[in-house]
Parts: structure tokens; sequence; C-alpha cells
């Protein structure tokens, strides 16, 4: 709600009287719903190409089903892939025996894995931003958990010959822009990154085939990094000894050099300007929404889920005095390290009056949500303490 | 704040609940203010893109910010822009979408 407050105030009547429908804002309740084929209704931030998040009310279960799981595309030609005549190439200078794979072949040939993931936008929570920033406008869901299965990378780039000079594995997938001047989405990751055994070519979401609207038939799957180099609709795998030069690397998805933490993607980074990698240390509560009011007596739980890079939550801090008392929630099952993790925490609701709500989770890796935002041009690594303001009556 | 999806209801007033309304995508017509270059405007952005980003970032833009992003369309992009349709595109945005002082 803060975002509106700030809007309502620095827009004056101007937008309230004539256009305030126009501004889109990221507050829960207040959102367009609209539908995609085989999905349900998620909240629109842009139709074309599609960019749809996911309600907060479906982010509360462990896995997020893959009807509502988010959807995000930079560009408009989006082809639906008939998986029978889909193929995978595998080249580039840095390949001693390049490759064309069917699908069947993916499927049959190498050893199949699953594991859960948190897939999370780079842009989640850029329209809670203060100062606002150009960008999609999400709120807390482009964003999800789920159980991805498929081969892995590594085995595939193996069978390939994968050459010790490798320095970049280069991703390209079958969505196309609309212009020949716009540039495809393709994205690199570092050698090291593409031969982890966490990384992998998925085939599946949650026990069924991709969805369109989330890669099928073959997604990449980064544990631990964030959405933008999880490419969809993959269709060419290239190795190559040299830094790939591409708008998506070299000009978009950046953060200032050495202004947060994570793997330092060495071959991408300038003085001035690296790529987004890892995933900060997050939560996110699910269970309630500034505003809501409590029942005097009535038990009450607060709940939601906290995720780091894969290093593992620690543990999640709960504070219901404004931030001056904090007590640890307890922690829901372990579905492993690169899924989210579920917290809790009774409320008391004993007496009456406003309950100012903050939590914050802590990573294996040592690091905290932090309290104030690291202002970056492209709103990236919304991770700060999240508050809500609830009232018992 | 509805969301992205603009109505022509939604321009007129909207003082309505706070319920958030369900459309089947691309179900509802997009419409931008009137006013000068809106036809130009749409025209030249629907190439590659449905006109919801422009109210969309709105809250995060100002002159500055509608001309960097023309000029992002136009040489990261390959917009089919001329310098003359720039200006009536970066007016009309400014007059009409500039939310961020």
């Amino acid at each position: 709600m803060r975002r509106r407050e700030l809007l309502l105030g620095a827009a004056g009547g101007w937008f309230a009287g004539r256009a305030l429908g126009a501004l889109a804002a990221a507050g829960e309740g207040q959102d367009v719903l609209g539908t995609l084929a085989g999905k349900r209704p998620l909240i629109q931030r842009a139709l074309r190409p599609p960019n749809f998040e996911t309600p907060l009310r479906d982010l509360a279960a462990a896995f997020t089903a893959n009807e509502v799981f988010f959807v995000r595309y930079h560009l408009a030609v989006i082809p639906r892939i008939d998986p029978a005549s889909w193929r995978l190439t595998v080249g580039g200078s840095s390949v001693g025996a390049a490759l064309t794979l069917s699908l069947r072949e993916l499927q049959h040939d190498f050893e199949r894995v699953e594991l859960a993931a948190v897939n999370q936008c780079s842009g989640n929570r850029r329209g809670l931003f203060t100062p606002r920033v150009p960008g999609v406008q999400w709120g807390n869901g482009a964003m999800g958990n789920a159980l991805w299965s498929g081969v892995r990378l590594r085995d595939v780039l193996r069978r390939a010959r994968i050459a010790p000079d490798a320095l970049e594995v280069v991703f390209n997938g079958a969505d196309t822009p609309v212009l020949p001047g716009t540039p495809d989405f393709v994205k690199s990751l570092p050698a090291e990154r593409a031969l982890d055994e966490n990384t992998l070519i998925a085939l599946a979401m949650n026990g069924r085939p991709l969805p369109h609207w989330n890669g099928a038939p073959a997604r990449l799957v980064v544990p631990g990094w964030t959405g933008t180099y999880w490419v969809k609709h993959l269709t060419d795998i290239r190795v190559e000894p040299q830094a790939f030069e591409g708008f998506w690397m070299k000009a978009a998805y950046r953060l200032p050099t050495g202004a947060f933490p994570g793997y330092r993607f060495a071959s991408q980074e300038t003085k001035e300007t690296t790529p987004i990698t890892e995933i900060l240390v997050n939560s996110l509560i699910t269970s309630h929404v500034s505003g809501e009011r409590l029942r005097r007596g009535a038990a009450a739980a607060l709940a939601g889920k906290a995720w780091d890079n894969g290093a593992g939550i620690e543990g999640v801090e709960v504070s219901t005095d404004g931030r001056v008392s904090w007590r640890d929630a307890a922690l829901g099952k372990d579905l492993g390290r690169y899924a989210w993790r579920e917290f809790r925490m009774p409320l008391d609701t004993s007496s009456v009056g406003a309950v100012n709500v903050a939590v914050r989770a802590r990573s294996r890796n040592g690091t905290r949500q932090p309290d104030t935002l690291t202002v970056n041009p492209a709103g990236y690594h919304d991770n700060i303490v999240q508050t809500v303001m609830l009232e018992v009556v | 704040m509805k969301g992205a999806l603009i109505t022509a209801a939604l321009l007129v007033g909207l003082s309505a609940a706070a319920a958030p309304r369900i459309a089947a995508a691309a179900e509802e017509p997009l419409v931008l203010a009137d006013g000068p270059g809106r036809d130009l405007t749409i025209g030249r952005c629907i190439i590659c893109h449905s006109v919801e980003y422009i109210p969309g970032n709105a809250p995060a833009m100002n002159r500055s910010g509608w001309q960097k992003s023309i000029q992002k369309m136009k040489e990261r992009f390959g917009a089919p822009i001329t310098d003359e349709e720039s200006k009536q595109i970066l007016d009309y945005l400014d007059a009409h979408y500039s939310g961020k002082s």
C-alpha cells in the first residue's frame, strides 16, 4: 500500500480523477486478472508479450501449481512447438562432437533427475521500488516453487565433448522478436555453472510436461539463479571459449558492480556493471496482507516462505512490535536447498490494537534480509524486510 | 490502482470496488488517453507490445524517462520511428503518462 499512498500524494487529483486505473501498482486485491490458455486467472501486467504474475493466495502452497505459475516473456513471437519435430542442437567452438537431440533421445538417453527449486524473475517486486523504476511493474508474484524434472545439462555437454577451453555456454529458445532489429533473447552461463550437477534441461514441472507458457517442451533450470537464465523453449546450445556479446547479457539484466553479494560472472563483468546472478535471501508473508483484522482471542498464525541462492534457509525471524524484538519462527519441511522453506508463527491476539508484523530470513550463506533497499536502475533484488500492518479487534 | 488493463470505464471514473476483475486476455479493449499523437503512439508501440506497458510504467516515468525509452526502442530494438514521430510520441506520452515528478 505504500506505493499507492506515494502515488496519490505525488500525482494529486489529476491522475485520481482522470486515469487512476492507468497506473498499475502492485497492491494485492486491486489488480486486473487475465487468463492465458491453460492458466487460471493471473495478475496481468502485460498481454503481449505475456507477463502475468501469480496471485498471493496461490503462493501459499508448498509447490506452485502449473496453472498459476508466473509467465514472463520479452519477445512476442512465441511458437507452439510440436514435441515430435522439436530438436535441440548442441554445438559451438568448444565442443568436440556437435549433437542434435530429439525429445525422445533427451528423455531416454540420459539419466532422469528431479529437483525442487524456486524460479524467481530478476525484476520480482520492481513495482514496489521507491523510487519507481521503469520495467514490468511486478508485485510479489513473479516467482514460484516447482519440482523440475529432466536431465542434467552437464550430461548433455559431456556427450557433446565439451572442451577444457569452454568459457561460456550460450542458450537460445524458440521465441523470437517481431522486428529484425530487436535482439533475440539469448543468454549465457559461465561454463562452471553450466556444468553444475544441479543445472538441468527440464522437461516436466510438478510431474507434468512443461506448460506452453513456461517453456515447453524443454527449458533451462538454473537453481539459485534468477529466472532470466532459465531459457524457455530451448532449441540451441553453444559452447564457446569467449564471452557472449548479446544484448541480453551485455546491456540488460545488469547490476552496479559490487553493489550486491552473490556469484560473480567474471567473463561478463565490467568495472561499472555486472550480470545479475544468484537470488538473494528473501521471504514472503502469504497468510496475511496489510489491513487485515484479527478477532481478539481467536487463534491466528502468520505463515509464508523463505528462500535464497541454494545455501539453505538457516532461520526466519518474526517481529510483531515494529522490529524491536524478534523471535524465530518454526520452519516447515525441507523440500531441498533450492526450494523455498515454509515458516509459521502463532500471532498473539489477546489484546486489541495494531500489530506491526515484520519478517526477516537469514541464509546459511551468512546473509540476512536488509532493512533498506539498494536502489539500482533496473529495479532488481528487492529483498528488504517485509512489513504487514494487522489489527486485533 | 486497478492494474494495467485499462478500459474506458476505468478511465472515466473508478471509485469502484477493490475486487479484482477477471477478463479473458485480449477480451477487453485497451484504451489510451485521448490527445494529439495517440494514434501514432499506439500504431508504433503495438508492433512489438501491447500498450499496457505505457500506463503500467507511468508511475516510473517523466519526460526524460519517456525520451530514453523511445530512444531505446529505436536504437536497441529497431523500432521504425522517425525523428519527427519520436517527438510527437514523446509529447503524447509525457502529457498523459508521466507520473513521476
